[in-house]
């Protein structure tokens, strides 16, 4: 059946919880309302208030909470209602979930999942539209993972709430209702760690995850060129494999996000390239990523998102090199 | 779920405090029913008292007008204060010329009184920049960031101390706020520094979908003043004269370098916001009970038992206030024009130069890529 990202989630987390009654999912508005969002709407109905439960407002004992429980052997989903909320709680991802494993060597781990929505484009006010992967992605010991289909978001959650280690899972929730594909209903994962080609291509590789990759494959659609396309997927630990490869065989590359251009993982990526791909490059890498500034608010917030035409044409100052 | 554990169910030697040993009182000063002892209305000149109603006009309509123009197309997602026109005009209303007040967003009358204009809340509530740099020109700036302005609120009570200001700090959020981090370090850190600063609590009750039970097992907000040795108060949120009385007493203490946390007890009768349907949540009999408690109604039988009713022509009032936000919108629609520089300015007090270069490429972008336009959609009267 032809099914949302939200939708993903939802099943995903219904046939975990299913699963592994030690999976617990909470969070603020998730039980009663079902989330802002209605990423987890019939879950409390199902596996009852035990195990599906609002809490106070509080994103660091939220995120602090399921370090806890994960410590003490369960399986926590917890929902930090936007990205932009999550700062407070970054300390308990630094200081406690990224490196508890490291800490008690071994002892103790963290094997949680922090579910949080990121990205421009719903008209919302100030903290609602941040995309800081890059920032997480910094931190030794914690997975971030971005997904950008339906059928990814599935597999690639149960992959997450089935990792012994953290997880950061943010949802591209600007295209949370806007493609479809069609969803299993049987059990499947997405393995954490490995990029995805959703095209192939000699030409040039084209790098992008989340809510960006619409933006891309809408750009690549305008290009005469034979474009190799790779979804990310996971930020960190990021699939070199994958993206050396590609680069060594198109010798092209421009990588797309919707976060600030400094610091961003883009640079990580160029920092690889010049690792492993440098002598194959037959041109710089092309960066198209949002501004250096914050996200602007909702009246003009479309002017900061990388859109299809500057997506292109950066492309084409590769290609033509 | 494991039932709280209380003293009741489990057998007790040792001298341990529990809240159940603290009631908290609410102050009040007009009951429900609209009866008073005269003794306890502060003490107010005829025309304040017909003040503070035409303001809670101004909340009431502000609010209804606002989710107006949302349902057409013409604002942001905005949360309506319908039911809280008392607490928020209550608490601005004593605040004095020089003082701070930083609010969620949640409190417009209280920065009205600021001389905070009208157009200016409605252009940040349309997402536009520069609405905040017009708040602060009058010491007033919205946080979105739940409890996150706190510590900066004790932090300007601070600064206060510091530089012999007269003034206080006033910081409004709701009851969510109270479980966040940042809130407790705040107060804790005020009350160490002695700082001149006021945490002014509207709890109405509700955090989007979370009830205040559900929120804290204590028993109320302002007993929680006690654990950082500040001093606490639960102020019925309905009544206009006991959350000024309360207020002004409460700027004495901050002015006195004794920080205040004051609890405002109100009701969210509508949604957190446009986005939030609340039937989805709570049940439809709770709201009506606190629609019957309408602080606008109450208010207005004070003012008939004291005589003062026959001065106001509420159809008249009503239509002024209506006249004042409508030219509020016509100033907002004619704001402008603006450009894409207002997004890179402020980042920092320079622009460094890969700003100037990333603004120039924008620029030559939107010039240059013929349907770049097509993909950008300025929003309400942006």
């Amino acid at each position: 059946m032809a099914e949302t990202i939200i939708n993903a989630i939802n099943m995903a987390l219904t046939e975990e919880m299913d699963r592994d009654d030690r999976v617990v999912v909470f969070g603020e508005d998730v039980a009663e309302t079902g989330g802002v969002f209605r990423a987890t709407e019939g879950l409390k109905e199902q596996f009852g208030g035990d195990r599906v439960v609002d809490t106070p407002l509080s994103e660091i004992a939220i995120t602090g909470g399921a370090v806890g429980l994960a410590v003490f052997g369960l399986r926590p989903v917890a929902e930090i209602q936007f990205s932009g909320f999550l700062p407070p709680a970054f300390d308990q991802l630094v200081t406690h979930a990224s490196r508890m494993r490291w800490r008690t060597r071994g002892q103790w781990s963290a094997p949680m999942v922090v579910r949080t929505p990121y990205g421009a484009g719903i008209r919302a006010l100030e903290h609602h539209s941040e995309s800081l992967e890059g920032a997480y992605a910094h931190v030794p010991g914690l997975q971030v993972v971005i997904p950008s289909t339906p059928y990814d978001t599935k597999g690639l959650l149960k992959s997450a709430i089935r990792s012994p280690d953290p997880v950061l899972f943010m949802e591209p929730k600007h295209i949370y209702r806007s493609i479809r594909e069609d969803v299993p209903d049987e059990d499947y994962e997405v393995p954490i760690g490995e990029a995805a080609v959703r095209r192939e291509g000699e030409d040039i590789t084209v790098i992008s995850w989340g809510a960006m990759m619409q933006k891309t494959l809408e750009a690549i659609d305008r290009i005469d060129a034979d474009v190799e396309v790779i979804d990310l997927r996971t930020i960190s630990p990021m699939d070199r494999e994958t993206v050396v490869a590609s680069v060594q065989k198109t010798g092209r590359c421009a990588v797309v996000h919707e976060a600030p251009y400094s610091g961003g993982w883009a640079g990580e990526i160029v920092g690889t390239l010049n690792d492993e791909a440098l002598m194959y490059l037959e041109a710089p890498v092309e960066r198209v990523t949002g501004y250096d500034i914050p996200v602007p608010l909702l009246s003009m917030e479309d002017y900061y998102i990388p859109h299809p035409p500057r997506i292109a044409a950066a492309i084409e100052d590769v290609l033509a090199y | 779920m494991a039932p709280n554990t209380s003293e009741a169910a489990v057998d007790l030697d040792a001298p341990w405090i529990s809240q159940e040993d603290l009631p908290v009182e609410t102050y009040q000063i007009i009951d429900e029913d609209g009866t008073y002892d005269s003794a306890d209305v502060p003490d107010l000149a005829d025309e304040e008292f017909l003040d503070l109603y035409r303001w809670m006009l101004v909340e009431k309509r502000y609010a209804e007008r606002m989710i107006k123009l949302q349902r057409r197309g013409q604002m942001g997602t905005v949360g309506s204060s319908r039911g809280h026109e008392a607490s928020i005009v209550g608490s601005g209303y004593a605040l004095q010329d020089g003082d701070w007040l930083l609010g969620m967003g949640r409190e417009t009358s209280a920065m009205l009184l600021r001389d905070v204009s009208l157009r200016d809340i409605i252009l940040f509530w349309r997402g536009v920049e520069d609405a905040q740099r017009f708040l602060t020109e009058q010491n007033c700036m919205i946080g979105i960031s739940v409890g996150g302005y706190l510590p900066m609120t004790t932090g300007i009570g601070w600064g206060m101390n510091l530089t012999d200001s007269d003034s206080v700090v006033t910081a409004h959020f709701g009851d969510g706020a109270t479980s966040t981090g940042a809130f407790h370090e705040a107060v804790n850190f005020a009350g160490v520094l002695d700082a001149p600063a006021i945490f002014y609590c509207q709890n109405n009750q509700w955090a989007i979908s979370t009830p205040f039970e559900k929120q804290t097992n204590a028993n109320t907000i302002a007993q929680r003043g006690l654990g950082y040795g500040v001093h606490g108060i639960r102020a019925d949120g309905n009544d206009v004269l006991a959350v000024y009385d309360a207020m002004r007493e409460a700027r004495k203490l901050a002015r006195a370098g004794h920080p205040v946390l004051f609890e405002a007890l109100t009701y969210r009768t509508e949604g957190h916001s446009t986005s939030d349907d609340p039937t989805e949540y709570r049940e439809r009999d709770a709201v009506e009970e606190w629609l019957e408690r309408d602080p606008i109604e109450r208010y207005e039988s004070f003012l008939k038992s004291e005589g003062l009713w026959d001065e106001v022509d509420k159809d008249a009032l009503v239509a002024e206030v209506d006249e004042e936000f409508s030219a509020a919108v016509e100033a907002a629609d004619e704001y402008g024009p603006r450009d894409v520089d207002e997004l890179f300015e402020y980042v920092y007090d320079d622009l460094p130069p890969i700003l100037q270069e990333q603004l120039d490429e924008m620029e030559r972008e939107l010039a240059e890529l013929d349907d770049l336009e097509a993909y950008i959609e300025r929003r309400p009267k942006g």
